[in-house]
């Protein structure tokens, strides 16, 4: 299926005086698609969004939005793209509706429609009780909602949202969660964060980016693959010594852990069904194997603290 | 578009305190200033019908009431303007309009436009004050008009230097003491050199006072107006720049 594509961004980069936050990132976004990045603080994931938004001009490097060059054509380019900066947008003086219809005044909403989108934007991010409350008395995560609410009056063909679970409770959290999974049937979605789990739960591609660079970039299913195991947990009534273990084809490296069981890396091949045999011919009273997953967690600390080691097991995988 | 912006600026303003506090301490003080002149005219009054060619009412109560109008107005502009574009960046408010489909410019003006109509506003209370010796006795409509003219412009030229100023701070209180310092410098650059009678030509035209006073004397020089007209399009054209700028480098 010939996907549609909604952002185009090609070798971006963005100095701030000598230091560089944003260096050769490339990648596209499709309709359907909702795009997560990963990052530590300071990663550059803020600037690359700031940069799609048009809020930030980049050093070098072209974006593209439904075809249209931002810098080239910003009004038009802007048009379609709705964005959720870290902290939403919003006047505390206005109440949720004035501050809706001035949203979709400025998106050059047409007159007639503005009440139709007002309603539309409130009901999909759960506002329709708050219309008339000012914005300084709302929550943070009913501010957080406005501020979603904001993004999409306009129906964007691309929707980004920046850290936009931070400060919520899990009831709010899971609610944006299901709310960002729905936009994203129909809209591009980019989405910033630095919680692994709500990448794995709303995301279908994954970018990972660790001092401006971008050191992982793939699908959801290539992410989980690469999460698979290349080692084994294995616990015996009867242990044999390591060594032993250390002769099976593929194995690695073998040690053994604190509470008995014994942890087997291993490269290219899996060892269990060997290991399973050798396991009843010697007697050693396997009882239990697993494969050991690793968690996105260790992927993201391998890949972001430790450069060139990250190589190494990510060819591996 | 420029006008959804100057309308939210617009309504922001009277959303807040301040505005109507702005309205009501000036409004009162043109008002005690107004009257005292009133005063002094019934005083003088009998005195000056025995002169030939004396100065009239016009003279003696309205050129002083908006004389001292402008002095009040520089002292208040900086409060008004000093929030408009520095709040906006502080609260971060800065990128709505940024990631919406408009340009520099049109934020720029509209958000001017919205703090001008503010002064328009009290500009028109404040001309209600003259027109109401209009119950009384006759005044001269058109030395009335080009002052009211004059104290305009005067507006709109503070306001757009207020509104540089606001564009390059995030500290609203920063943004308002730098306005009225280069406010109160404009006003008083031609005492420079003046001191041997003679005051340095480049000087005088940069006075925003010697151009408002010649406006007071109903005395209509098309300079006066082009000077007005230019500093507004000087600093107009320096804050789009400035908040250009806001994307290139934070």
């Amino acid at each position: 299926m010939q996907k549609e594509v909604l952002v185009h961004v090609e070798h971006l980069y963005r100095f701030y005086g000598h230091t560089c936050a944003v260096s050769d990132i490339s990648f596209e976004l499709a309709k359907g698609e909702v795009l997560g990045f990963l990052g530590p603080n300071g990663a550059g994931k803020s600037s690359t969004m700031q940069m799609i938004t048009g809020n930030l001009a980049p050093s070098a490097g072209s974006i593209t939005v439904q075809g249209m060059d931002l810098l080239d054509m910003p009004k038009r380019a802007k048009h379609g793209i709705g964005y959720l900066p870290e902290q939403p947008p919003v006047y505390l003086e206005l109440t949720v509706d004035e501050y809706l219809s001035y949203c979709a005044r400025l998106n050059r909403i047409a007159r007639g429609e503005r009440d139709r989108a007002v309603r539309t934007a409130k009901e999909r991010c759960g506002l329709g009780d708050v219309g008339r409350r000012l914005i300084g008395n709302l929550s943070k995560g009913f501010r957080q909602r406005v501020g979603i609410a904001q993004a999409i009056i306009h129906t964007p063909a691309v929707v980004i949202l920046d850290e936009p679970t931070v400060g919520l409770d899990p009831i709010q959290i899971r609610e944006i969660r299901a709310l960002v999974r729905e936009l994203g049937e129909e809209h591009g979605i980019i989405l910033s964060t630095h919680i692994l789990p709500e990448v794995q739960a709303t995301c279908n591609r994954v970018q990972i980016i660790h001092q401006g660079q971008l050191v992982f970039a793939d699908s959801i299913t290539g992410l989980e693959q690469r999460l698979n195991a290349t080692s084994l947990i294995a616990a015996f009534h009867a242990a044999p010594d390591l060594d032993s273990l250390q002769q099976l084809p593929g194995v690695s490296t073998v040690e053994s852990l604190t509470d008995g069981r014994i942890r087997i890396h291993y490269r290219d091949t899996d060892p269990s069904e060997a290991l399973i045999e050798q396991a009843v011919a010697g007697h050693w009273r396997l009882y239990e194997l697993a494969p050991e997953r690793r968690t996105l967690e260790q992927i993201f600390i391998e890949l972001t603290c430790s450069e060139p080691a990250a190589a190494a097991p990510g060819e591996a995988a | 578009m420029i006008f959804t912006i100057a309308a939210r600026e617009l309504r922001s303003l009277f959303l807040s305190p301040l505005a109507w506090a702005v309205l009501a301490v000036v409004q009162f003080i043109l008002a005690y200033l107004y009257l005292s002149q009133v005063d002094a005219y019934l005083v003088w009054q009998p005195r000056l019908a025995a002169i030939e060619g004396a100065p009239g009412v016009s003279d003696i109560i309205i050129a002083p009431l908006l004389a001292d109008a402008a002095i009040v107005l520089l002292l208040v502009t900086p409060l008004i303007t000093m929030r408009v574009l520095s709040e906006e960046r502080r609260n971060c408010t800065l990128s709505l309009l940024f990631s919406a489909p408009v340009s520099m410019t049109e934020i720029i003006i509209g958000k001017y436009l919205g703090v001008l109509a503010f002064f328009l506003i009290l500009l028109g209370l404040l001309a209600l004050m003259p027109l109401a010796l209009l119950a009384g006795t006759d005044i001269d409509l058109g030395k009335l008009a080009t002052g009211l003219l004059g104290l305009a412009l005067l507006l709109a030229a503070f306001t757009a230097i207020g509104l540089f100023m606001s564009a390059l701070t995030e500290q609203p209180t920063i943004a308002a003491i730098s306005t009225f310092g280069l406010l109160l410098l404009l006003w008083i650059i031609d005492w420079a050199g003046s001191s041997d009678g003679q005051t340095s030509g480049l000087f005088a035209y940069l006075s925003m006072l010697r151009h408002y006073q010649t406006l007071l004397k109903g005395l209509f020089h098309s300079t006066d107006v082009i000077y007005y007209l230019l500093i507004i399009f000087l600093f107009l054209g320096l804050s789009i720049r400035r908040l250009d700028a806001d994307r290139l480098s934070h």
